[in-house]
Formats: C-alpha cells, sequence, structure tokens
C-alpha cells in the first residue's frame, strides 16, 4: 500500500523529471554512502554479535549470565538517543570536538544493533545440537575446524537473518544519521520533504526502495536450497559443553566489557550528567507526563494493530509453506527497510486523500507502525506457529472439536508465548519509532521521542535528557522479556 | 452413540503430483477386530490411514465407516464429523494440557464428569497419573495417553500410525500387549499401520499387506504367512526361501529334490516357497536328503538361522530350534529335508 502510493507519486512526478533527478552525482555519493555505511555496520555487528554470543554461550567466561543480559541492552536503546548521548558526551574530551559523519554514525550504530546479531546467534547456539561437533571431532578435524566448519555452519541461518536485519535496519535508520549529520537517502528524503520538495523526495524514495530489494534478493540467494539445519531425527537434544578458555579469559573478558562500556556507559553518563538539569525546568513535570501518556498509548495502539495483522499472516506463513507465503513474508520485510519518513509520507497523502476522518488521528499513525513493524511480529508468530505442529491439529479434530475450537484449545496456548514476543517487539519499536511519529501525530500530540528530537535538533541537551532517560527505562521492560525468552539467561548459568 | 463400525475403502486413488501415493486400494475391515496394514516405507500406507481420517481428500474412489460415505465422489467430512480418533508416530500429545486434559480433549463436559477419563486411563495402565504434564512421562507413558486420548469418545475408528516406532524392543512389546488388550477391552475397531511385520503378525487379527499403493492380500495372519498371496508377499513377510522350479502334474523339480505342490498352482517354471523352518538339517548328507555345505549362523537366542550353499550354488536358509545340543560349524557339511507341503508361485516375468 505505501509502496502503491509511492509509485501514484512517481508516475504523477513524469519520467522526464524522475530520470533528470536520478542520474545525478548526488544519487550515485547517497547510494554509495548508505551502501557502504550498511556494509560497515552489518559487518561490525556480526563480529561482535557472534563473538559476544559464542563468549557468552559456550565457553567458561565468568559472569556469563550478566553479560548475556548486557549485550542484549542495547535493544532499549534507540539509535537517536545513543547518537544524542555521544554527541552530548563528545565535549568532556575536548571541547572543540564535533562528534559526526561518517565513522561516528557507524560506531553508534554499531553498538545499537548488535544485539540484532547477538541474539538469534546466542539462541541457535544454545539449541545446536552437540552431536553434529562431537561427530567432527571424533572424525579428526580440530577445535578450530570444528567451530567454523559445523557450529557456525549450523548457526549460519540464524547470523543471516541478523545481518540482514541490521542491514535494513541502516538503510531505514533515520534518528542517528540525522543527528550525527552523515547524508543517507533517509536524512535526505527528510530534508527534501521539509523544504518542500516532496517530488525529490519521493524519487529518493523509489531509489532506497530499490536498494532494499537488492538486499533481500541478495540474502535469499545465498540461502542454499534445501538445506535443513534443524538436527534430524527424535530424542531430545543435550546442552553442549563449554570451551574452556585458559589465559584468553583476560582478553576476551576486557572486550565484552569495553563493547557493553561503549554501547550502554556513554549512554548511560550523559543521561546522568544531563538529566538533573532537565528535570529541574519549571514546568517540565507535567509536560514530561503528557509524553510518557502519549507515548504509551500510541505504541500500544500500534503494537495492538501489528499483531491483529501478524497473526494471520504468521500462521499462514507457517502452516502453508510455498510460493505465497514466501513472498508474503519477504512482502513484509519490504516496509521495514523503508524509512519511516516514506511510510509516514505515504500515510499523509492517504489520509488527506482517501481516509480523511482518521487523518490527524492517532489510528493513522497506529497504522504506520503496523506497517513498519509487520515483519517483526510476523516472524514472532511464524516461529511460534513452527514450534505448535500441525499433527496436534490434525488429532484434536479427529477428536471431534471443530476447526475453530481447535485454534482457541490448541493453536492459540501453543503459540501465545510467540505472539507475546511479538507484542513486546512491537511495541519496543513504536517506542522507538521517530520518523513517522513526527510527520503523523495528531497537532499538538507528543510523545517521548519527539520531544527528544527537538530538543535535540535545537542543541538543548539538558531539556532532552529526561525524556532520553524514560525512554530507555521504559523500552527496557520489554527488552527484559524477549532476552529471558532466548534461553541465554535460563541456560547461561551455573 | 457407542457403536463401533467397520471400515470399507473401495477404488482408492491418491497421486501427489507425478507420484501415486495410493492406486487402487480395496480393504474390509470388520467391526470390532485389529486390523493391521502392512508394507515397507513408501508403500502408501500413512497416506491411506490419513484419507481414512480425513486429512487427506482421495482423487477417486470411496470410504465408508459403518454404512456412512465419509468420502467418495462430490463427498468428503470433515475429519472432526468421522469420529475416527488418530493416535500418530510419537503420539503427538497437546504439550500444554495434563494427562487428563489430554484424555478429555475430545469429550463433553457431562462425559468428563461422568469419569470415562480415569476409565480409559486405567484401561491402558496409567491410572492415577491424570495430572502429569506430557513431559514428565516416559515415551512408553506417552504412547499410552495417545491411545487412551482416542478410545475416550468412543470413536467408531481408532487408527495407530506406527504408534510403537520410539520405543526400544523389550518396552514396545510390553505397550504393544497392553495396547491391545484395551482395544479389546473397548471393544473397538482399530487399524494399525506399520512396517514391522512381527508387529502386525503378533497384534492383528488381520493383516492387509500393502505394496506401491496397492493392497496385495488382507487376511488373518497365519493365513499370510502360511499362504502369501504372491512371491512378494511370502518374501516380505518372514524369512522365505524361493526356490527355482520346473513343475509338472503336481511334482516341482528343485534344487532341494522333488517337492509336492497343490494341483491348482501354476506348472512350467515356477519359484517355490520353502519356509527355513521347513528345512531339516541332518548332521550328515544322507540317503534322500540334499547335500548341502553350512556358510553362517545368525543366533538369536530361542533359535537361529543356517546360512547354506547346495552343491548346485543355490543359497538357502534353514532354522534351528535346538541350536545349544546341535551346534553346527561354519563349513560342515549336513543333508537337507524339506518336512511339509510346500506353494509354488509364477515366476516373476524376466524385464529385457
Amino acid at each position: 500500500m505505501p509502496l502503491f502510493y509511492l509509485a501514484v507519486r512517481v508516475v504523477g512526478a513524469g519520467a522526464d523529471r524522475f530520470t533528470g533527478v536520478l542520474l545525478t552525482d548526488r544519487v550515485a555519493q547517497l547510494t554509495g554512502r548508505s551502501l557502504a555505511l550498511a556494509a560497515v555496520v552489518t559487518l561490525g555487528c556480526v563480529v561482535l554479535g557472534v563473538g559476544s554470543a559464542f563468549l557468552v554461550t559456550r565457553t567458561d567466561l565468568p559472569l556469563r549470565r550478566l553479560f548475556g543480559v548486557l549485550a542484549a541492552l542495547p535493544l532499549a536503546v534507540p539509535s537517536y538517543v545513543a547518537a544524542y548521548a555521544w554527541l552530548a558526551s563528545a565535549d568532556l574530551v575536548d571541547p572543540t570536538l564535533r562528534f559526526e559523519g561518517f565513522w561516528a554514525a557507524a560506531l553508534v550504530l554499531t553498538l545499537c544493533s548488535y544485539p540484532y546479531v547477538f541474539l538469534p546467534v546466542s539462541a541457535a547456539l544454545v539449541g545446536a545440537d552437540p552431536a553434529a561437533e562431537e561427530v567432527s571431532r571424533s572424525l579428526g578435524r580440530g577445535g578450530w575446524r570444528t567451530f567454523t566448519g559445523v557450529t557456525l555452519r549450523q548457526v549460519r541461518p540464524a547470523v543471516a537473518a541478523g545481518g540482514l536485519l541490521v542491514a535494513l535496519y541502516v538503510l531505514s535508520d533515520f534518528g542517528a544519521v540525522a543527528i550525527l549529520r552523515t547524508d543517507t537517502f533517509t536524512r535526505a528524503v527528510f530534508n527534501y520533504f521539509n523544504l518542500g520538495i516532496v517530488d525529490l523526495a519521493l524519487v529518493l524514495s523509489t531509489v532506497l526502495v530499490a536498494v532494499t530489494v537488492l538486499v533481500l534478493v541478495g540474502e535469499t540467494s545465498t540461502r542454499r536450497r534445501g538445506a535443513r539445519y534443524a538436527r534430524l531425527g527424535p530424542g531430545a537434544g543435550r546442552p553442549a559443553g563449554r570451551l574452556p578458555l585458559g589465559a584468553a579469559r583476560i582478553p576476551a573478558l576486557v572486550g565484552l566489557v569495553a563493547v557493553a562500556g561503549l554501547a550502554l556507559g556513554v549512554p548511560g553518563l550523559a543521561l546522568l550528567r544531563w538529566a538533573g538539569a532537565g528535570v529541574s525546568r519549571p514546568g517540565s513535570l507535567t509536560e514530561i507526563a503528557a509524553a510518557v501518556g502519549g507515548s504509551l498509548w500510541v505504541s500500544l495502539l500500534g503494537a495492538g494493530l501489528t499483531m491483529l495483522l501478524a497473526l494471520p499472516i504468521g500462521l499462514l506463513v507457517a502452516r502453508a509453506p510455498g510460493p505465497v507465503s514466501t513472498v508474503l513474508e519477504r512482502l513484509s520485510y519490504l516496509p521495514h527497510a523503508l524509512p519511516g519518513v516514506v511510510i509516514g509520507l505515504s500515510l499523509v497523502f492517504l489520509g488527506i486523500n482517501v481516509l480523511y476522518p482518521l487523518y490527524q488521528s492517532v489510528w493513522l499513525l497506529a497504522l504506520a507502525y503496523a506497517v513498519l513493524f509487520l515483519p517483526l511480529a510476523v516472524g514472532a508468530v511464524a516461529t511460534a506457529a513452527g514450534q505448535a505442529p500441525a499433527e496436534l491439529e490434525q488429532v484434536a479434530r479427529s477428536l471431534g472439536r471443530r476447526p475453530w475450537t481447535v485454534f482457541r484449545t490448541v493453536t492459540l496456548p501453543l503459540i501465545a508465548p510467540g505472539i507475546g514476543a511479538g507484542a513486546a517487539l512491537a511495541f519496543l519499536t513504536c517506542m522507538k519509532e521517530l520518523p513517522a511519529t513526527l510527520l503523523l501525530r495528531p497537532t499538538g500530540m507528543e510523545t517521548l521521542a519527539t520531544r527528544l528530537w527537538r530538543h535535540t535538533e535545537v542543541v538543548e541537551y539538558a531539556a532532552a535528557a529526561p525524556y532520553a532517560a524514560l525512554l530507555v527505562a521504559i523500552a527496557a521492560v520489554p527488552t527484559w522479556l524477549l532476552v529471558s525468552r532466548t534461553g541465554v539467561l535460563a541456560r547461561g548459568g551455573g | 452413540m457407542g457403536e463401533i463400525a467397520s471400515l470399507t475403502v473401495r477404488g482408492a486413488h491418491k497421486s501427489y503430483g507425478p507420484v501415486a501415493a495410493l492406486s487402487g486400494v480395496d480393504l474390509e475391515v470388520p467391526a470390532g477386530g485389529v486390523t493391521a496394514v502392512l508394507g515397507p516405507s513408501g508403500c502408501g500406507k500413512t497416506t491411506l490411514l490419513r484419507c481414512v481420517a480425513g486429512f487427506v481428500r482421495l482423487d477417486a474412489g470411496e470410504i465408508l465407516v459403518g454404512e456412512r460415505r465419509v468420502a467418495g465422489p462430490g463427498a468428503h467430512a470433515a475429519p472432526e464429523r468421522r469420529r475416527v480418533a488418530v493416535v500418530p508416530q510419537e503420539g503427538a500429545l497437546f504439550p500444554h494440557l495434563s494427562v487428563a486434559g489430554n484424555v478429555g480433549y475430545g469429550l463433553s463436559r457431562a462425559q468428563r464428569r461422568s469419569g470415562r477419563v480415569d476409565e480409559v486411563l486405567a484401561l491402558v495402565g496409567l491410572a492415577g497419573l491424570g495430572d502429569r504434564m506430557p513431559h514428565q512421562l516416559s515415551g512408553g507413558q506417552q504412547q499410552r495417553v495417545a491411545v487412551a486420548r482416542a478410545l475416550a469418545p468412543r470413536p467408531r475408528l481408532v487408527l495407530l500410525d506406527e504408534p510403537f516406532n520410539g520405543l526400544d524392543a523389550g518396552l514396545r512389546v510390553e505397550v504393544r500387549r497392553d495396547v491391545r488388550a484395551a482395544l479389546r477391552a473397548d471393544g473397538a475397531t482399530a487399524v494399525l499401520v506399520t512396517h514391522d511385520q512381527g508387529e502386525a503378525l503378533s497384534v492383528a487379527d488381520q493383516v492387509a499387506v500393502m505394496r506401491a499403493g496397492r493392497i496385495l492380500q488382507c487376511a488373518p495372519p497365519a493365513q499370510v504367512y502360511r499362504s502369501p498371496a504372491d512371491s512378494w508377499v511370502a518374501n516380505f513377510v518372514g524369512e522365505a526361501v524361493l526356490l527355482p522350479a520346473q513343475i509338472q502334474d503336481g511334482f516341482a523339480t528343485t534344487p532341494l529334490g522333488t517337492l509336492t505342490v497343490p494341483p491348482a498352482g501354476p506348472s512350467g517354471t515356477a519359484l517355490v516357497l520353502v519356509r527355513p523352518e521347513q528345512l531339516e538339517v541332518l548332521p550328515s548328507p544322507a540317503d534322500g536328503t540334499v547335500p548341502a555345505t553350512i556358510t553362517g549362523q545368525d543366533f538369536f537366542g530361542h533359535d537361529a538361522l543356517l546360512a547354506l550353499d547346495l552343491d548346485g550354488g543355490t543359497r538357502v536358509s534353514a532354522r534351528l530350534f535346538d541350536v545349544v545340543s546341535h551346534p553346527f560349524e561354519v563349513g560342515t557339511r549336513v543333508g537337507l529335508r524339506v518336512r511339509g507341503p510346500v506353494l509354488a508361485y509364477p515366476s516373476p516375468r524376466l524385464v529385457g
């Protein structure tokens, strides 16, 4: 639907104009920079994510549980909050230092998004069958060759899925690159839109969509057809043994502490430093309360709507694997890579032209959230439904229960945890969303994210701090729920 | 309510793309008995079961449960309307429900209160375990719960899909015996799908041997073993020695000498079936015996299977029941004699 609007507007702008804008150095430059940023950040996230996942789940590292939590917590820090924190802390090092540009954005985005790789990979490492590794060792392969040849291949789908999420996330990120003044597609789109050059903004959006499609297609083609990664055969799996680190303990510990310190310490420090000053401003407490209320209300609405749409799609994807469900699944990835500003834009047009009663209401914003975060929720539901075998439903029907009763008494209870996880994830991302919220919120409505944005834009770090702190605090709750589900905490101890 | 029903399958066809899973299955299962559908992997037996349960639609043919046609041209009753209960491989218990919750799943509230849950749990030997969760049970117990769950609503027909597959040998025999007793006690009609000929012969009142989407023979176990419908069935059900033979006037000339065959059988070039236990092994070649050399021995405890080479090069096997007092060494020369009647089958046509 947003894509349809994009197409309509671009066609309306005329082909001449389209190619005229498209074939400029500016577009080439933006494409290059966006792709380079995505590549650098994805690479960094894979290294950090796989490394820390392995250390936490497969070695005798001390304080593994703690590090498991710490490695997942950056999920609760929106990229623009982290960017703001780094920016606002730069003067501690050198008052004249401007923390901005490509590498600044790459650093901040890597530290914010490596949990997207860490979480699935550590879950896969915990679930992987150690028997395959034992067989490899018994066939004369050493520890390192077993790790690269068997262990890494077992978790390959998790690495690929995490990397894909990171790449899409970077391509669509707006807050961090805007605050750190790195010119990428999303920032250019937003600027053109603000300057009133809507056609240009839309044309750039189409290029971004094309780039995203390329990334998606590339990821699909690297999957080998027909390959299976799950364990074969019945019987319960065993947890894998732990690798003694020996002398490597110290550097491993130092590395994890450093990553956690950069990803969490810097924002924490900045927030502490500025928060006191921010709260003491007269009249700000009511403003803060209003923003909290706004954030919670909009996010709940958005998460609810997202889950409502995700449930049937997720079930279809899991139950009827085939070309239709594959296309559906892939299609729902696409909006995830569109900048929120494009979704926002297309829904503004939709609101004005078609759904006028909804325009300037929270419902339109909730719809934007649903479009943006559907893939996350669909993934969660599909995974859960995959764990509730269709065989159980067949048995239930053979016992004389109608399909609806079977759904209510068997399917739903089994996939409830997955729905919960999807809802937590949707809620979390709705809280963090910035650009679509900026465009679509009803006049006068404020959320934590919009307040933070407005204050950062005019370099009021102190005024921005309480909003940032609250955002992180509220977002930490669903993050905790998600982390506890991966099994890192449950099995990581001992 | 609780009437049990016969099952009739006529001309059932089902293909998955170019692969034919069922190509004309005819099967009659009388009410109140256990029928085993026996066949190698991929013969279509699980597809047949899923068609009867209603999970898969037939391409052609019809299925009747009792007098009621549940599948046929233009008719396909939903699984929940057939009153045909299924016990799948590995049990497939509902993991979020207790044992009692599982067993009571197909019952109305009134039935649940009537004590039917405890009744069927006792039937499968699990009285008092209703409050357990499925993951707290052993594999054999889970399988028993799955059977109890299927029996609880008094279905007209119970289908069991290789239900003892996941169990180890000792447990298997025990669970099998108890499940059969439970089925008998409840008077249910049951169809058991299996690839294990020992299981089929020991559990069922009737065995239907299936191959490549067709039923080759459907008869009581003893009859299937003693007079298999063709040489393939003979080989699949139990050990078989199939000898090339020339048949004339009720006499078959074989490498094991001249044997009497039923007059109604084929004549000319044919195959003769000798079961290993029909071969008598004498310590040394004597008059009226065929000389052979022992080439191997499989010892099973209660008996042993000897591999032997006849002087003409034909390989045969013989079952010995008293191995301990008559030990045989590999390489020993012995004499063989055939006991009892043998059957003859037309030679499989040579291709090419």
